[in-house]
């Protein structure tokens, strides 16, 4: 029998303090519709149908497999470089669906950057980490607009005042949440539209989370965020909006002041409570 | 202490002491070459034997001739023979994936094994008989044959171990396929596709079977790539099956020089492949 199709739309929270930016009517950035995700034979999405309203964070929470990482990374094409993967369904952004045959995969990836599980530097300097994506897509036409933007992208990522006297040193030189915190500086710097985060501060400690969920919360204000998170109260933290997925089907989204005080469905509150996951 | 801990240890002690045992073995061989080389070699060494070309027996020459054309044979298979090979790595390790990876992989491998006598004679056959005449570009050729499988396999391994993770990094940025595997992925693996390289120009540095029919030897000095060439190992090879006493003190000598210069060729190339960052 086939599972019940979930479609929930986001509820404008209540507690219009929570998200600031989804009280000014906010509008969808990424539409998700009847999307079916398949590595080789087994299925890891079903049916997954959801709305990203532009400029908040959005929280991806569930138990490992439930398939929110493999969402998460349809929206930039990621699991393009998977061999053996197939999508079915829809992913719109700003109206038009990004795995329509003519796609220019290298022009949505640039607006929409990825920060990694693993922080990931280039074994190159720190400027040339941040510069890459510039330099690539040509965005600088000259020196000092290059460094102007890299600068611009370390301050952004709270990282300015901690390298500017070693831009040139190696980015692997870096401690565990300078290299992440550079890794979102990188994906910064080309400007784009939307940032997917796949449990950005998983691999880190207490002080550098809080200082990459700081940064999160203040980054929203310029661009839509999704984060995928194993940690509940990261999702709460830095929120405001939260979809619940499991095994594969997206149980619930609501507003996560909502999600955390009164869900509505059951199947999340055992979760969110700890009677599974 | 308990009857299984002492079993152990016991054990572990013995396993120690014979890979040690082992090592030494193997490394005090090695010395004890290098050190006859040395002993028997550096008596008939001087500036004079370095520079000078050969003379008949009892007039003393050198092997200056030899050495100059043992670099032009060495950079000419460089020049030919590493392009191709980090290629062939390339596409392996990036696209090698199907079947037609498979097989180039098994016949890159067949390759390595073939006795490097054949390389000789098949480019006699192709490159000698049709220009009529012995010349360093065939030997150039024979040995640039024998480095291909080799650097294409190093190549591939030392890209394999550069992280996915490292390449998502770059796709997300929107960089192209063929931009992430030039500007990220080979920087990332490029001290370990030198010390490929390297190891493949030591290994047929010190061949000789695939010039005797290539580049065939000269007493003199010759930069030109259609004439024959003077190198060291076919001269060893030919004062060494000599009966005269003098020619055998001059092959050790030449043995010495070349045992050196594979050293300097390598101590050069970890010093400009030193991993900057």
């Amino acid at each position: 029998m086939p599972a019940p199709t979930i479609t929930t739309k986001i509820a404008v929270p209540e507690h219009a303090a929570i998200t600031p930016a989804a009280r000014t009517g906010a509008t969808t950035k990424i539409a998700v519709r009847n999307l079916n995700f398949y590595y080789g034979k087994t299925q890891a999405l079903h049916e997954v149908s959801l709305e990203i309203p532009e400029r908040i964070v959005m929280a991806f929470i569930g138990p490992s497999g439930c398939g929110k990482s493999t969402l998460l990374r349809t929206l930039n094409r990621m699991n393009d470089v998977i061999p053996a993967t197939r999508v079915e369904g829809e992913v719109a952004m700003d109206g038009i669906d990004i795995y329509r045959p003519g796609t220019d995969v290298v022009e949505l990836r640039r607006k929409v950057g990825m920060v990694f599980q693993k922080s990931n530097p280039f074994p190159k300097s720190i400027f040339d980490n941040v510069a890459y994506g510039l330099r690539i897509n040509r965005l600088t036409s000259s020196k000092a607009e290059l460094a102007d933007r890299v600068e611009q992208a370390l301050n952004d990522a709270a990282l300015w005042s901690e390298v500017k006297d070693r831009l040139q040193t190696s980015a692997l030189s870096l401690s565990g949440g300078q290299q992440q915190r550079l890794c979102i500086a990188r994906a910064l710097a080309v400007r784009p539209e939307v940032v997917l985060m796949d449990e950005p501060a998983s691999a880190l400690d207490p002080i550098a989370t809080s200082k990459i969920e700081e940064l999160i919360v203040d980054l929203k204000q310029r661009y839509t965020i999704v984060i995928v998170t194993h940690n509940m109260q990261q999702a709460a933290r830095v929120s405001d909006t939260t979809a619940f997925f499991l095994l594969g089907k997206l149980i619930e989204v609501n507003s996560t002041e909502k999600m955390f005080t009164n869900p509505t469905e059951k199947l999340t509150e055992d979760y969110i409570t700890g009677r599974f996951g | 202490m308990r009857k299984v801990d002492r079993l152990r240890r016991r054990r572990s002690a013995t396993m120690t002491t014979l890979t040690a045992l082992c090592t030494l073995v193997a490394v005090g061989i090695l010395l004890i070459i290098l050190t006859y080389i040395a002993m028997q070699g550096i008596s008939s060494l001087s500036l004079r034997f370095l520079v000078d070309s050969p003379r008949p027996v009892g007039e003393g020459g050198g092997i200056g001739n030899a050495i100059s054309g043992t670099l032009v044979l060495l950079g000419l298979s460089a020049a030919i023979g590493l392009p191709f090979g980090i290629a062939v790595g390339v596409y392996l390790s990036e696209f090698g994936g199907g079947k037609f990876g498979s097989l180039v992989r098994f016949l890159t491998d067949t390759l390595t094994g073939i006795p490097s006598i054949v390389t000789g004679v098949f480019v006699y056959t192709i490159v000698v008989v049709p220009l009529k005449h012995f010349s360093a570009l065939a030997g150039g050729i024979a040995l640039a044959l024998i480095m291909i499988p080799i650097v294409a396999r190093t190549t591939e391994e030392m890209i394999k171990l550069v992280p996915q993770s490292l390449r998502e990094g770059a796709l997300a940025l929107g960089a192209p396929q063929w931009r992430t595997t030039l500007g990220v992925v080979i920087p990332a693996a490029a001290s370990g596709i030198a010390t490929g390289a390297m190891l493949a120009i030591a290994r047929i540095s010190g061949e000789t079977a695939p010039l005797l029919f290539t580049a065939f030897g000269s007493r003199f000095f010759s930069y030109y790539l259609d004439q024959p060439i003077a190198s060291l190992t076919v001269q060893i090879y030919n004062y060494a099956i000599s009966p005269y006493d003098e020619w055998h003190a001059q092959a050790w000598a030449a043995t010495l020089v070349l045992m050196t210069m594979i050293l300097s060729i390598n101590i050069i190339v970890r010093i400009f492949t030193r991993k900057r960052f």
